[in-house]
């Protein structure tokens, strides 16, 4: 019988879908961002005369990546977006609104059951609501625009079951990274699909989290189960009545594999390489010089607020300069209306406008050479951040670690609450 | 199009071993994404990585690279395909790809072939292969040597239609 991944593609084509068949299917949703939107325009004129849109009302630009833009490159890549998008009629979330793949789930455009594309390698965070999301180039987008359709492998799934709940302190990070190492090369260019009681322990953010970094897994999509939350969330959004997918009880796994969570710790990924995690209680003591929070995969409310608890009242260090940047608009307002952003601001940390500023080469500056920064980014290849090293933790190891001026663990401060 | 490819090989190793994982930002970094031209992209390809950087020099129309496990993960710019057909590589054959630099390559029209075994073929740089799409087979000197996974049906209709925009004006 099915997985996840199996039945949300049955439900979009008419060809029989089996692991490692290559089929059309539909797409619901289809959005380029600023990246590599204007490729994506250019591929759609260069081959198709006049009309370049399957459907205007299910395709969409996000503006993310460099918002707003700090290099001309980027400036015009968006204005080519734009003048496009206007002509077409297709809806533009310009450079105020925030993280693409974020801003489609706040907005209600994808929730359970979908298929969705984008120019953005992180697309497959739609998992963290049981929706299909895939990152593809600009040459596969365009024809995703013009047809609506796009041709997939059937990749096998994996199950994979977390065993246990943690009793210290922990954060969904921690999770991720704990995949990271654990499922590296065992998922390359699968679908998989987390069960275990410590998902009920994880809200949106947390899901969102775990799903952002299945992209560093290797594997293909990572799909969470929807629970009421999810679901009455998405409802709400999209004003639609939702069915979320699940797999059948006796769906074929290609491999099970168990993952003990009940000691889970705060753990971090060493600079090069998002799969080299360490424990943060067994790393040298090494200084720091720059801390950033913000990416699709630490961007949430939740995530922020975590850092203010830690860092209200007190002062960053004077060594370390902390930059924070909340994925969509959303969030800074609701960061606003809870009065975080003046405990953030207090203590001492830089707040950039809504987007991926920091992860990417955006609005909040690169790392140097020599440069040493703990990150809640999801990936810390060279060069990604800045010239730097990056190291990737959760944002209270993070924020921790602003106050110290060196990497340290949660255990060092006392959280109220 | 034919399916039948004859070119030499680049094997792309490190201390005698295939490199693994090599990503999109050491096949193209993302300090060149704002060219658009497709010759000049050709410059850069594995220019950020660590003893290939003359690749550029090096290489030759038809040749074809030989790469480890998860070859082009990272992020989904399509120019780490671009700089490789820029320069007129015919073929890249690997242990396995990352999902999304797979697609952007049949897409574009450049032959893929998954290969678990192909670093036990015995491959130095300069050797002369033959590669037949259809079956996977890959021969050297007239013998086989090594047999990769052969394209799937769509994926073969793309690459022979030339790429994806070609292929979708055929259907
Ligand atoms: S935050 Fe970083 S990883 Fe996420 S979509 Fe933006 S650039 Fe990509």
């Amino acid at each position: 019988m099915s997985s996840v991944i199996e039945k949300i593609f049955q439900m979009h084509t008419r060809e029989k879908v089996e692991v490692g068949n290559t089929i059309w299917i539909d797409i619901d949703l289809r959005t380029a961002r600023d990246f590599a939107g204007a490729k994506v325009v250019e591929n759609l004129i260069e081959n198709y005369e006049g009309n370049y849109v399957d459907d205007a009302k299910k395709t969409f630009f996000t503006f993310d990546c460099n918002a707003p833009a700090n290099t001309i490159g980027y400036a015009n890549n968006q204005q080519i977006c734009r003048e496009f998008a206007r002509k077409n009629k297709i809806k533009v979330f310009d450079v105020n609104r925030g993280i693409g793949s974020h801003v489609v789930i706040e907005e209600g455009l994808a929730y359970p059951g979908v298929t969705a594309v984008g120019t953005d390698s992180h697309f497959n965070i739609l998992g963290a609501i049981g929706a299909f999301g895939q990152g593809m180039g600009d040459v596969d987008i365009a024809f995703v625009f013009k047809t609506g359709k796009t041709w997939f492998e059937v990749p096998p799934t994996v199950k994979v079951n977390f065993i246990g709940i943690p009793d210290g302190k922990w954060s969904a990070k921690d999770l991720a990274l704990l995949c990271v190492k654990e499922l590296k090369n065992k998922v390359l260019g699968k679908s998989i699909e987390f069960y275990g009681d410590i998902l009920e322990k994880l809200s949106m953010a947390g899901r969102i989290t775990l799903s952002s970094m299945v992209t560093e897994m290797g594997g293909i999509v990572g799909f969470i189960p929807p629970n009421k939350e999810i679901i009455s969330f998405c409802e709400k959004r999209s004003g639609k009545k939702i069915e979320p997918v699940y797999a059948d009880k006796d769906a074929d796994y290609e491999k099970e594999i168990d993952i003990d969570v009940s000691n889970l710790e705060p753990l971090i990924a060493l600079p090069g390489n998002p799969a080299n995690v360490k424990r943060v209680s067994e790393l040298p003591y090494t200084e720091i010089n720059s801390v950033f929070i913000g990416s699709c995969t630490n961007g949430r409310t939740e995530d922020i607020f975590s850092v203010s608890k830690i860092i209200k009242g007190r002062k960053i260090s004077e060594n370390v300069m902390m930059k924070i940047v909340p994925a969509t608009r959303e969030v800074w307002q609701e960061l606003l209306e809870k009065g975080v952003i003046k405990e953030l601001f207090s203590a001492g940390a830089i707040i950039s406008h809504a987007g991926c500023g920091g992860c990417a080469s955006g609005q909040i500056g690169m790392t140097g050479e020599g440069e040493v920064q703990v990150s809640t980014s999801n990936r810390n290849f060279k060069g990604k951040q800045g010239a730097g090293d990056t190291y990737l933790a959760s944002p209270e190891t993070a924020a921790v670690s602003g106050l110290l001026g060196y990497i340290g663990g949660i255990d060092e401060y006392e959280v109220e609450g | 199009m034919n399916m039948k490819l004859k070119g030499r090989v680049w094997v792309i190793e490190r201390e005698g071993k295939l490199i693994d994982d090599i990503d999109t930002d050491m096949i193209y970094h993302n300090q060149y994404l704002h060219i658009t031209d497709k010759k000049e992209m050709a410059k850069y390809a594995f220019s950020n990585l660590e003893g290939w950087k003359d690749f550029y020099e090096k290489a030759e129309e038809g040749d074809v690279i030989i790469a480890g496990e998860n070859f082009g993960c990272g992020s989904s710019r399509q120019h780490a395909v671009d700089c490789f057909l820029a320069i007129g590589i015919k073929a890249i054959i690997a242990k396995s790809f990352g999902a999304i630099y797979k697609r952007n390559a049949i897409n574009s029209g450049m032959a893929v072939l998954e290969c678990s075994s192909i670093d036990r073929a015995g491959l130095k740089n300069g050797d002369i292969i033959e590669i037949n799409l259809l079956n996977g087979e890959i021969k050297k000197d007239s013998k086989t040597i090594a047999k990769a996974k052969p394209m799937s049906i769509v994926q073969t209709n793309i690459y022979k239609a030339g790429g994806l925009f070609s292929y979708a004006k055929s259907i």
